[in-house]
């Protein structure tokens, strides 16, 4: 590829100390500035990295009234200092977060593939990214010569698929090196849509291809692309077992070796993560009626059989080494071989498909009413190589599709498109739309948030039956379980501080499955701990699945088994091997409740984050419709009896949907005014001084913020 | 297949075997540093790889590989030390030491039969 060089940096490389580089790297893409900047005690102590490193950078790069299209909206990309190791699986993620188009205000993605821990070895900690570049680029870090530098971006063909590995090959030293090349990407829809990701790639040795994995939520694709970056692109070549340089590798190392022993032994009987990866609870979540149907009405189908486990496990290529880290023995990254897409612009050509995910079957199957999963693995191929978020796509085109049941699209309205319950060939073809940026695609890639306010006022739909079956909060969409059985996860939903995605609380079988955390109390206990606890593997470069996607088998035995005590200690043991700092697992909560006080500050900064934007659409909390609570009527009825106290016989649907609906609302109220207790905030959802004193993280600039909603 | 066979009702647990391994891999006479282990049981156990090939299924960077002979073989410059291979190894004899950067097996060189005085270990084509 013909590049001009528009800017170079040159900067010294030097061994990492005990997971930290101490630096990180700051790219202003539109005045083409590359700096290093110092990390200090302080970044360490209370922001710890990953995560915390992005938005303590973000905080101050950006200003009060930043929009996700400002020029100095950041993207932050962060490894944290157990990110790289090759020892414990699940060591190899990249956080990314900027201001979302979707939400205004932070999102963050944590995210596998090559490309974190190869620019954390190049010499950095952080990567800030700001400003917008008035032609096309590509950033590249050389992390074998110490080198950072801005090309022009010629390229035609962006779609990640074709376009990740097409960098992997110009960049990579030889054809037998590739595997030392990773790629940050997104696709031709993030030119169009705000529902969009980045891809982050690892070479496949085996298949002889760039995988794909995603920093899948809030758009972070179409910031990316608003800045002019076609791909960020890093290389290193000298991996090593030491190379994060821990300062205890051989306890780092018998950690790591106990944990592959105990997934080599119990994963096959367990969640099958190795065969199947996350789809294994495709049959799970529907035998317990909490498999995403017709944007969420219902949560079991017989139909649903279609979209069992076995049959991804049949399409997905057995017997590889599926990490997308290296040292991930759960290998839970499966994917398709030479799929042929029947559509689009690669119809017929024999591709790769990362996943399906059980988020991406069931958003994109189940929830749009689709069963077959092949028509899964295409909806997911061009979402990836497109640059759309599988999550999104899936809501907001179960929105859609229950709009068009419920007359408020047509198909004059939809450009033609027959958006009922099922038709891929529908669904397949907003895709391609978005990705040209024509068609009512653009119009379903703005996401659901937007579309409700455009059908209300276009269309004159009621928008309050709108905000019921809009699955978002806060702008962004649900991913896939149905919470109305469980309250606990309704709260994890919509408190969750970036909208409701899964990654910080689910409590699904803890509450409404095993009753575990009956009273508000309990419940408020877990709406604490468990997203403490998860916001942590987001400090560290951490993959969540390790930690309880296989238990040791003792497990049940243990006081706590929900917590997983062994695995718990085992992130403190290798916690302390790399960095050398003290940790015990009162203390690795403390280091997240700071992080995720100041990211909570971060949103009420930009203008959301508190009581009036934790609201959940009543879909994610009871039936909207008679068919939704004729469908379970002896259910509703039975919770009308046993816990509001109403007999049922004599009322209509419509009297009972009533009462339990105010019943439901109200426990919510409850629930809300516990956690909020719990987490040291106001009932309107502000952190108060005293708690962020007593948590460290009173610097002047939170107190500022809080100050301003506590008067 | 080229592999190592070990007899242990031959054996006497002299552990010349391990200080030969050792000592040409590791220039030390130690063990723990030996591709074969032997016990001190009766009769010893003998534990050395057979040459199946799980674990290069499992290495994520294909740094273990099968010769011509059928031989498996790790290739140093290309091991990022996770210790996959130590795990799925179904008979416990991909070794590896704490602290080092890479696990170590047998390659059937054969080094040891020459120090064994009973002939319980022979290299054998299968």
């Amino acid at each position: 590829m013909n590049r001009k060089l528009l800017a170079e940096f040159k900067y010294d490389l030097a061994p990492i100390v005990r997971g930290y580089n101490r630096r990180t790297l700051y790219v202003n893409v539109g005045t083409k500035e590359i700096k290093s900047k110092p990390v200090s005690d302080m970044m360490i102590d209370k922001f710890v990295g990953g995560k915390g490193f992005d938005l303590y950078l973000m905080w101050h790069g950006v200003k009060d009234d930043t929009k996700w299209n400002s020029p100095e909206n950041e993207i932050c990309i962060s490894f944290g200092p157990l990110c790289g190791n090759t020892s414990y699986p699940g060591s190899g993620k990249s956080i990314v977060t900027t201001i979302s188009p979707l939400t205004g205000i932070p999102v963050d993605c944590n995210v596998g593939g090559h490309f974190g821990p190869y620019a954390k070895f190049s010499g950095w900690d952080a990567i800030e990214l700001q400003g917008k570049s008035d032609e096309e680029v590509i950033v590249y870090i050389d992390g074998d010569t110490g080198m950072v530098q801005i090309f022009t971006a010629p390229d035609t063909e962006i779609n990640s698929h074709i376009f990740a590995e097409e960098l992997i090959k110009e960049f990579a030293d030889s054809p037998d090196k590739h595997q030392f090349v990773s790629v940050v990407s997104t696709g031709t829809a993030a030119d169009h849509v705000n529902i969009t990701c980045l891809n982050f790639s690892f070479w496949d040795k085996r298949r002889k291809v760039a995988r794909l994995k995603q920093a899948g939520r809030g758009g972070t694709g179409t910031v990316f692309r608003d800045k002019g970056i076609k791909a960020m692109v890093v290389k290193y070549s000298g991996l090593k077992v030491d190379t994060n340089n821990p300062v205890d590798l051989p306890t780092l190392q018998q950690t790591g070796l106990k944990l592959h022993k105990e997934i080599e032994a119990g994963d096959a009987t367990q969640c099958r993560m190795h065969e199947v990866g996350t789809a294994h609870l495709m049959e799970v979540m529907n035998d317990y009626d909490l498999l995403p149907i017709r944007n969420f009405k219902y949560g079991q189908m017989p139909e649903a059989i279609g979209l069992h486990s076995r049959e991804f496990t049949a399409l997905f290529t057995q017997g590889m080494a599926d990490g997308c880290w290296y040292g991930c023995s759960l290998s839970c990254c499966k994917a398709v071989d030479n799929f042929k897409p029947r559509t689009g612009p690669y119809k017929g050509m024999p591709v790769c498909v990362d996943g399906p995910e059980y988020e991406t079957a069931a958003g994109c199957g189940s929830n749009i009413g689709i069963f077959d999963p092949k028509d899964v693995v295409e909806i997911n191929f061009y979402c990836d190589t497109y640059g759309v978020d599988t999550i999104s796509f899936g809501t907001s085109t179960a929105f859609v599709m229950e709009c068009y049941e419920n007359g408020i699209l047509n198909k004059e309205r939809t450009g033609g498109l027959e958006l009922t319950w099922g038709n891929a060939d529908a669904a397949l073809e907003l895709l391609h739309q978005m990705a040209s940026g024509k068609g009512f695609g653009v119009t379903v890639g703005k996401g659901v948030r937007a579309m409700k306010a455009l059908f209300a006022t276009e269309y004159g739909a009621d928008p309050n039956f709108l905000q019921d079956i809009g699955m978002e909060a806060k702008g962004l969409e649900y991913s896939q379980y149905m919470s109305k059985e469980s309250l606990a996860q309704q709260g994890g939903y919509t408190l969750a501080l970036k909208g409701p995605q899964h990654d910080e609380a689910w409590l699904i079988f803890m509450d409404m499955v095993n009753n575990h955390i009956p009273t508000f109390k309990d419940k408020a206990e877990a709406l604490h701990y468990f997203p403490m606890f998860r916001t942590w593997f987001g400090l560290q470069g951490l993959c969540k699945l390790p930690w309880n996607d296989i238990e040791p088998a003792n497990n049940a035995e243990t006081d706590e088994p929900a917590k997983v005590p062994e695995h718990v200690q085992n992130y403190v043991d290798i916690y302390k091997a790399i960095t050398g700092k003290p940790m015990d697992k009162v203390m690795l909560i403390r280091q997240s409740e700071r992080v995720y006080n100041f990211q909570k500050v971060f949103c009420m900064r930009m203008g959301k984050g508190r009581r009036i934007d934790d609201v959940p659409p009543y879909r994610a909390v009871g039936p909207v419709t008679e068919e939704e609570y004729l469908s379970r009527v002896e259910r509703y009825d039975g919770h009308l009896k046993d816990k509001i106290g109403v007999d049922p016989s004599g009322k209509s649907t419509a009297e009972k949907m009533k009462i339990l609906r105010e019943y439901r609302e109200d426990q919510y109220q409850q629930l809300i005014d516990a956690v909020y207790s719990r987490k040291g905030w106001t009932p309107e959802g502000v952190p108060t001084v005293e708690h962020l004193k007593e948590i460290g993280m009173d610097l002047p600039e939170v107190l500022e913020v809080v100050n301003r909603y506590l008067k | 297949m080229k592999v190592l066979k070990t007899y242990p009702e031959k054996c006497i647990a002299c552990h010349s075997c391990e200080s030969a391994c050792s000592n040409l891999y590791f220039k030390e006479d130690n063990a723990a540093k030996s591709c074969i282990v032997i016990t001190d049981n009766t009769p010893p156990e003998m534990n050395v790889c057979n040459q199946c090939q799980t674990c290069v299924a499992a290495c994520p960077t294909l740094a273990l590989t099968v010769s011509a002979q059928g031989v498996v073989m790790l290739n140093k410059s290309l091991c990022i030390g996770c210790l996959m291979c130590v795990a799925v190894c179904p008979t416990n004899s991909m070794r590896t030491v704490l602290g080092a950067k890479n696990p170590f097996k047998c390659i059937a060189c054969g080094v040891c039969t020459k120090s064994c005085p009973t002939d319980a270990i022979k290299i054998v084509n299968e």
